[in-house]
């Protein structure tokens, strides 16, 4: 009853003969790839992140106090097991920069973009394997660079993830703002030299690798959100780069971009002319977008694991793609709300308050779609199922919080509170790890051919979720009483006594959370060697990477490519026996699309 | 109430770990009886998880209660100090009205629905692809709710970033450094000397780089406590010597970044003297809340033989709010708002910047 399309000879029929090389380290099969950055993106740098925050969530628990794991872990840089203040803001930076960057856009597109991309869409891989081979190993070395930057003398990079000069260019301002700035600048170059191939290779991929039938309104709302993703980056990223590249200049040439006027530790430094609220511009035009970099692949997975999983077609399927493309167009113009007090024109920030507060429209369209998918399904809870619910529920908690910090007004008061962490923490923090997971937890199948055990993703899932609104509903009151983030202790002032107990809760949720995460691990190590062996397609799933081959060959498919006749979400569809009717399956005489 | 919680988590990690072992347990016993061993949800699965999804709506609406009353008394969202700020404390209780709305309703949809359709072997969804009319509803809604917000806000935000709407502000420039702040009267003539990084002198006293040559200079007076009359309008001017910094004011809802190169602004009316808010009921019984924190931690030292703390008295604070280095965390510097009159005196006792020079020869 499928159709296939014919084989496409000259390029791949021939089988190559592999090496251990050629395989496992300098491969350019995109399955490969995916896995070679869900272990450097997500598991390794996730666990530093993880650890370096725990870190943070116990000095400001209990500060300066003597702690054996700060001895233990730190070193000199705890004398005494008492965290130095140095290190603390190092902590802050670094848990940023790797969460930001390296986990959740290099590690969550990374890992899905490439697996998914070329199986979904029925492609034999990407448009070029030799350049993403070259995108991952640019991006491996930023992860060396970024992690020896931390073992350096002086300390790494401690000006906060954001590196506003000019306390990011004066090494008289810090001692982290020497080496450790110098390497973290030129290991963004290369993640950003890495991401950009990369985001080229997806999109090039879409346009041109889709089969047969892969109309662009057939795609699922997973690649729909990688394509998207992939064009913000390529936007944004640039603009980054060359503010790195300038600071560079001013750090190392003495150039005047972003400095003027300083005096400091008793002497007038020559800079004039150059202006820090230039580069807050520079910088936030990626850094805003960057926010949906990390999300979109969340949405998408979602999307897609909701769908599947409550058996029922996504609701408003085009409306998603619309709310999508609503939501990349407006994240590009809306960078000025993370800069309202910064001296720059009021007149400006009424602008971006309005752009800004215009997000939330598309994005209430896609809360409410997703749960209008839920209504009359036939819900299974498996894993993935629940962390995209938990993914809707975090994302509408942290998302209605962004109404008071896009709100100019409202922001005078909160900005740089822990309100603003508790925030952004949860609507692409947590949401975008609890997407990552959902992927994660629905794609083992294809990416070991095994199963991960449901029980441990049942506890993996509640105690993460617990914990999750745990550390951030409380951390938003804080925030209210006016704490400012970034503080080594809050002892200061007695006006911040009485937040210490709340702040003592929050890290036990946080510890508690973080723990979890190893059962997360265990199961995942576990299972890719000895988990059950998975059928073809157990979540009876209707898209394309279901239907290629198990074993992971060359091509992906052993014969030809299925050819696509109707749109991905025909679950439960009327006529049919299944309650799911995959992609390759030609309509019936007389059968409406949807 | 802190141990208590300790408690509760090691019990819930307890619990967790117990589990697991059970299930290995159970797993290992079981290999060889006949059991659904595929690792996809069964309906026994989906019952269980069903129930454990309606646990957690009661367990988000729980935690939001709870915050409510315990740390509601937190927010800085009454007694505003300011006069704009009770325009922005309305405007926060409106959105937080809208947020807390938004959120239990969607959440109890979400959650509910989970529940409610949870899976059935012999079950069939709905085949339901789209509806126009209901997605034009929840996009016409949100934009006319947000039109209205927004309006609100951008009223607020003009009105309150507006340095012109008084004729008359005293003019204060705000100075701030690693890690500390000054302030910098305008004097008699309420205009600031000419002043630039450059000019530092640290061995006449010329901290703030203030150009002696500008006769509007001679009567500056700077200071190292911010002191503000009542009612009467302020204009900031603020400047950085070093890297960024923000002046955060949050009982006045104020606060702006100190940019090295370029002067910000932000003005505003104190409206409530330091002795009114120590009065305020609800900073009553903060301020006797903190020093009951503090008394305990006193013994806890006065047993390690380390000094006792001293007793708090409420202060309005201008904090540091932009990292800026080792000491971020400890720049502050107390404002202290008082009538006319007692400004007045305090002010006349301050050495103008003509005579607090060094001389040299």
């Amino acid at each position: 009853m499928a159709e296939y399309i014919e084989f496409d000879k000259d390029h791949h029929a021939h089988h190559h003969k592999e090496t251990f090389i050629t395989k496992y380290i300098f491969s350019q099969d995109h399955k490969m790839i995916a896995k070679q950055y869900l272990f450097t993106g997500v598991f390794f740098m996730g666990i530093i992140g993880i650890l370096m925050s725990i870190l943070m969530r116990m000095q400001i628990a209990w500060p300066e106090e003597p702690n054996l794991i700060f001895d233990f872990l730190l070193g000199k840089w705890a004398p005494e097991g008492v965290m130095d203040a140095d290190i603390y803001l190092a902590l802050v930076t670094m848990h940023g920069t790797i969460m930001v960057f390296f986990v959740l856009t290099a590690g969550l597109s990374g890992t899905f973009s490439n697996l998914l991309i070329p199986l979904q869409l029925g492609a034999r891989d990407m448009a070029s394997g030799f350049l993403n081979m070259v995108a991952y190993w640019l991006f491996f070395v930023s992860t060396v660079l970024m992690v020896i930057s931390i073992f350096v003398e002086a300390g790494p990079a401690a000006a906060g993830w954001t590196i506003y000069p000019p306390l990011s260019a004066l090494e008289l301002a810090q001692p982290g703002s020497g080496l450790g700035m110098t390497l973290w600048l030129v290991s963004m170059a290369f993640f950003i030299a890495s991401s950009l191939l990369g985001s080229l290779n997806y999109i090039v991929t879409v346009l041109n690798l889709r089969t047969k039938g892969m109309s662009l309104t057939r795609m699922p709302l997973t690649i729909w959100a990688f394509f998207v993703t992939a064009i913000i980056g390529v936007i944004s990223f640039p603009v980054l780069l060359s503010a790195a590249l300038l600071l560079i200049m001013d750090r190392s040439f003495g150039t005047s971009f972003f400095l003027s006027d300083i005096f400091i530790q008793g002497e007038v430094l020559h800079y004039q002319g150059g202006s820090p609220v230039l580069f807050e511009h520079l910088f936030w035009f990626l850094g805003h977008p960057e926010v949906y970099i990390v999300l979109l692949p969340a949405l998408g997975i979602a999307s897609e694991v909701i769908s599947t999983h409550s058996r029922k077609p996504i609701f408003g399927y085009k409306a998603m793609i619309i709310s999508i493309l609503a939501i990349a167009f407006l994240s590009t113009i809306v960078w000025g709300h993370h800069m309202f007090v910064t001296g720059m024109n009021p007149f400006l920030g009424s602008v971006f308050t309005f752009t800004t507060l215009l997000i939330a429209i598309p994005s209430a369209v896609k809360a409410f779609n997703y749960i209008t998918t839920l209504w009359k399904g036939n819900i299974q809870f498996n894993p993935p199922m629940l962390f995209a619910i938990g993914f809707v529920s975090t994302f509408i908690t942290g998302g209605l919080t962004g109404i008071i910090l896009g709100d100019s007004a409202l922001d005078i008061n909160v900005h740089d509170t822990y309100f603003v962490v508790a925030h952004f923490h949860l609507v692409m923090g947590i949401s975008a790890l609890y997407g990552m997971l959902a992927g994660m937890y629905h794609w083992f199948p294809i990416m070991f051919g095994k199963m991960m055990n449901k029980n441990l993703g049942y506890i993996h899932f509640w105690v993460t979720a617990i914990s999750a609104y745990g550390v951030f509903f409380p951390m938003h009151f804080i925030g209210m009483a006016g704490l400012p983030r970034r503080y080594y202790t809050n002892s200061n002032f007695p006006l911040f006594d009485d937040l210490a107990d709340t702040n003592q809760i929050i890290t036990m949720f946080a510890i508690m959370g973080a723990a979890v995460q190893l059962v997360f691990l265990y199961n995942f190590i576990y299972s890719m060697f000895y988990g059950k062996k998975a059928p073809q397609n157990p979540w009876k799933s209707t898209t394309l990477e279901w239907t290629a081959s198990q074993k992971h060959i060359h091509g992906n498919w052993q014969g030809k490519i299925p050819e696509v006749h109707r749109w991905p979400y025909d679950y439960s569809k009327p006529g049919y026996k299944e309650d799911f009717v995959p992609q390759h399956i030609p309509l019936k005489k007389g059968e409406e699309e949807y | 109430m802190t141990t208590l919680f300790i408690v509760l988590i090691l019990t819930f990690i307890t619990i967790a770990i117990w589990q697991m072992i059970k299930i290995f347990d159970l797993s290992r016993a079981i290999s060889g009886i006949k059991v659904d061993d595929s690792q996809i949800a069964n309906d026994k699965d989906n019952k269980t998880q069903a129930k454990l999804m309606l646990g957690f709506l009661a367990f988000i609406y729980a935690i939001t209660i709870f915050s409510l009353v315990k740390y509601g008394k937190f927010p800085l969202i009454s007694n505003a100090a300011s006069e704009h700020g009770e325009q922005i404390d309305t405007l926060m209780i409106w959105t937080m009205v809208l947020i807390f709305i938004v959120q239990t309703i969607t959440q109890f949809l979400l959650y509910y629905f989970a529940y409610k359709y949870k899976g059935k072997k012999n079950n069939r969804a709905l085949f339901y692809t789209d509806n126009h009319k209901l997605e034009l509803l929840w996009t016409i809604i949100p934009a006319i709710v947000l039109t209205g917000f927004i309006t609100y806000g951008l009223l607020t935000w003009s009105d309150v970033m507006n340095m012109q709407k008084n004729d008359d502000p005293m003019i204060v420039e705000l100075y701030a450094q690693q890690f500390n702040w000054k302030a910098r009267y305008a004097g008699k003539d309420n205009v600031l000397g000419k002043s630039n990084v450059r000019l530092i002198d640290i061995d006449r006293a010329n901290i703030l780089g203030v150009d002696e040559s500008d006769v509007y200079s001679a009567d500056d007076v700077i200071t190292t406590e911010l002191h503000l009359p009542v009612n009467r309008p302020v204009l900031f001017v603020m400047r950085s010597q070093d890297v960024l910094h923000s002046a955060y004011m949050p009982h006045f809802r104020a606060q702006m970044n100190c940019v090295p190169g370029m002067v910000t602004k932000f003005a505003f009316t104190p409206t409530v003297t330091t002795e009114e808010m120590r009065q305020n009921p609800s900073m009553i019984d903060k301020v006797i809340n903190i020093n009951n924190i503090r008394e305990d931690k006193s013994k806890e030292l006065a047993t390690k033989g380390e000094e006792p703390l001293d007793p708090y008295e409420f202060d309005y604070l201008l904090l540091c709010n932009k990292i800026c280095g080792k000491s971020h965390y400890n720049m502050q510097m107390k404002i202290i708002v008082e009538p006319e009159e007692e400004f007045e005196s305090w002010y006349n006792q301050q050495t103008v910047f003509k005579n607090s020079l060094i001389a040299q020869n």
